[in-house]
């Protein structure tokens, strides 16, 4: 089981990122927990400065933006 | 994609090379569709049942005029935009001003302000990570005034419509006010003003692995970001340029030459008060300062009116609310305020 997090107030970006990383993560057939974090300090205790960010066990992966499925699989399969 | 694609290195991939073929392919497009503008819309106008030269006449002309022409140079500047933003991330920005002194790193962040790309959801996010990695609070708002104040859209827009002396006024006008007016709020060493929880953040740089990012990815991004702008923006060009073709068309020349000429001294404040409470789309407020210079009023003043109307808007003063005091908005705004009414004092006397 992976443990996924989103890093992000909830604005748009963010909800689609958490889609993006769930029904990749179902195509793969990878176990994940997606947890959402909206924390200001907590994301800023990431060193994230733009959002949304996706830490995925407790490693930082990606920062700002929508990211690109194909990275996105190539995370959840490491 | 094919596997003897993914196999080629990514400079020279067939996908790569055509994705760059269409984008050539669609620049010349945009150019001959562009160079047909004028004599279409004049044939438009002349079609329509209005008696030439009449008030009617002349708003209609600038509104047809202007709509194909600022959406359609729109287009272009923020795929332009996008593409020049890919080579910039506020993560790198950071690591750029972390530990700067104040003076230089106020002039670094207000130019790294006009590239790079931030949202304003991501506005919290963005101070706070800033100040907590060491970047000082005077270098943190420099960056935070400028990212607003000089719109790069604005400013290719500026370019293209109203010519390269007023882009580059304008550009030198936004950059002074974020410099000085970072600079002056870093010299009151307000700290203490910012909210609790955002002192006690202790952020550490990140050990992100940098993108590996082909020309193709670039040009995507540029495409993206037209399509994500344009499609947030459009309306307010709209609302502007027919705000514009009203002062086009009905406004006396004389009468703004009197109010917003260069020669009251209460023109560039009272500019800045009605600006402050209206909030526009920096591209937007274009076609309108097209239409006000075409009237006569004074560079200084309609550029004080522009940056007010942008640089100081209610939503983002509610999402600043999360991380400053009351007090330390309060001396925002009267910092910037200040600084706009100054730096518009100072281009009326030089441009008269």
């Amino acid at each position: 089981m992976k443990n996924v997090k989103v890093l992000g107030p909830g604005c748009n970006r963010c909800t689609a990122t958490a889609a993006l990383l769930q029904g990749t993560a179902d195509r793969l057939g990878v176990a994940v927990a997606i947890e959402k974090i909206t924390d200001y300090a907590a994301i800023a205790g990431y060193g994230v400065v733009s959002t949304p960010g996706i830490v995925i066990d407790g490693k930082l992966v990606h920062a700002g933006g929508l990211p690109k499925s194909d990275d996105v699989a190539r995370w959840l399969a490491a | 994609m094919t596997a003897h694609s993914l196999a080629a290195p990514p400079h020279v991939s067939p996908g790569n090379a055509r994705l760059i073929g269409i984008t050539l392919a669609a620049l010349l497009a945009w150019l001959a569709v562009y160079w047909q503008l004028e004599p279409l819309s004049h044939w438009a106008v002349a079609a329509l049942p209005l008696a030439p030269g009449s008030h009617l006449a002349d708003a209609v002309g600038f509104f047809i005029f202007d709509t194909p022409k600022v959406l359609m140079l729109l287009a272009l500047v923020v795929f332009a935009m996008g593409v020049v933003r890919s080579f910039f991330s506020p993560e790198r920005t950071r690591a750029f001003l972390a530990g700067r002194r104040e003076g230089i790193g106020n002039i670094a962040a207000a130019t790294l302000g006009i590239f790079t790309p931030f949202c304003s959801c991501s506005a919290v996010p963005l101070f706070v990570g800033f100040v907590s990695a060491g970047v000082p609070l005077g270098v943190t708002f420099s960056f935070l005034i400028a990212a607003p104040l000089i719109n790069e859209v604005a400013l290719g827009l500026l370019f293209a419509l109203v010519g390269w002396k007023v882009a580059l006024t304008y550009l030198a006008f936004g950059m002074s006010v974020s410099i000085l007016a970072g600079w002056i709020i870093g010299r009151l060493h307000l700290e203490s003003w910012l909210e609790q929880w955002v002192r006690d953040v202790r952020g550490g740089a990140t050990d992100l692995p940098p993108e590996q990012m082909t020309i193709a990815d670039r040009i995507l991004a540029g495409v993206e970001a037209t399509r994500e702008i344009f499609g947030r923006v459009w309306v307010w060009i709209i609302v502007g340029i027919a705000a514009g073709a009203l002062i086009h068309g009905y406004v006396p020349a004389g009468m703004l030459a009197v109010v917003m000429g260069g020669g009251q001294w209460w023109s560039v404040p009272a500019a800045v008060l009605i600006g402050i409470p209206i909030y526009s789309n920096a591209a937007g407020i274009i076609p309108v300062v097209e239409a006000l210079l075409g009237k006569g009023a004074a560079l200084g003043t309609v550029l004080a009116f522009m940056m007010a109307v942008t640089a100081l808007s209610a939503p983002e003063m509610v999402i600043l609310r999360k991380v400053l005091t009351a007090r330390l908005i309060g001396v925002f705004i009267a910092t910037v305020t200040v600084g706009i009414i100054a730096v518009g004092y100072l281009f009326n006397a030089l441009f008269t």
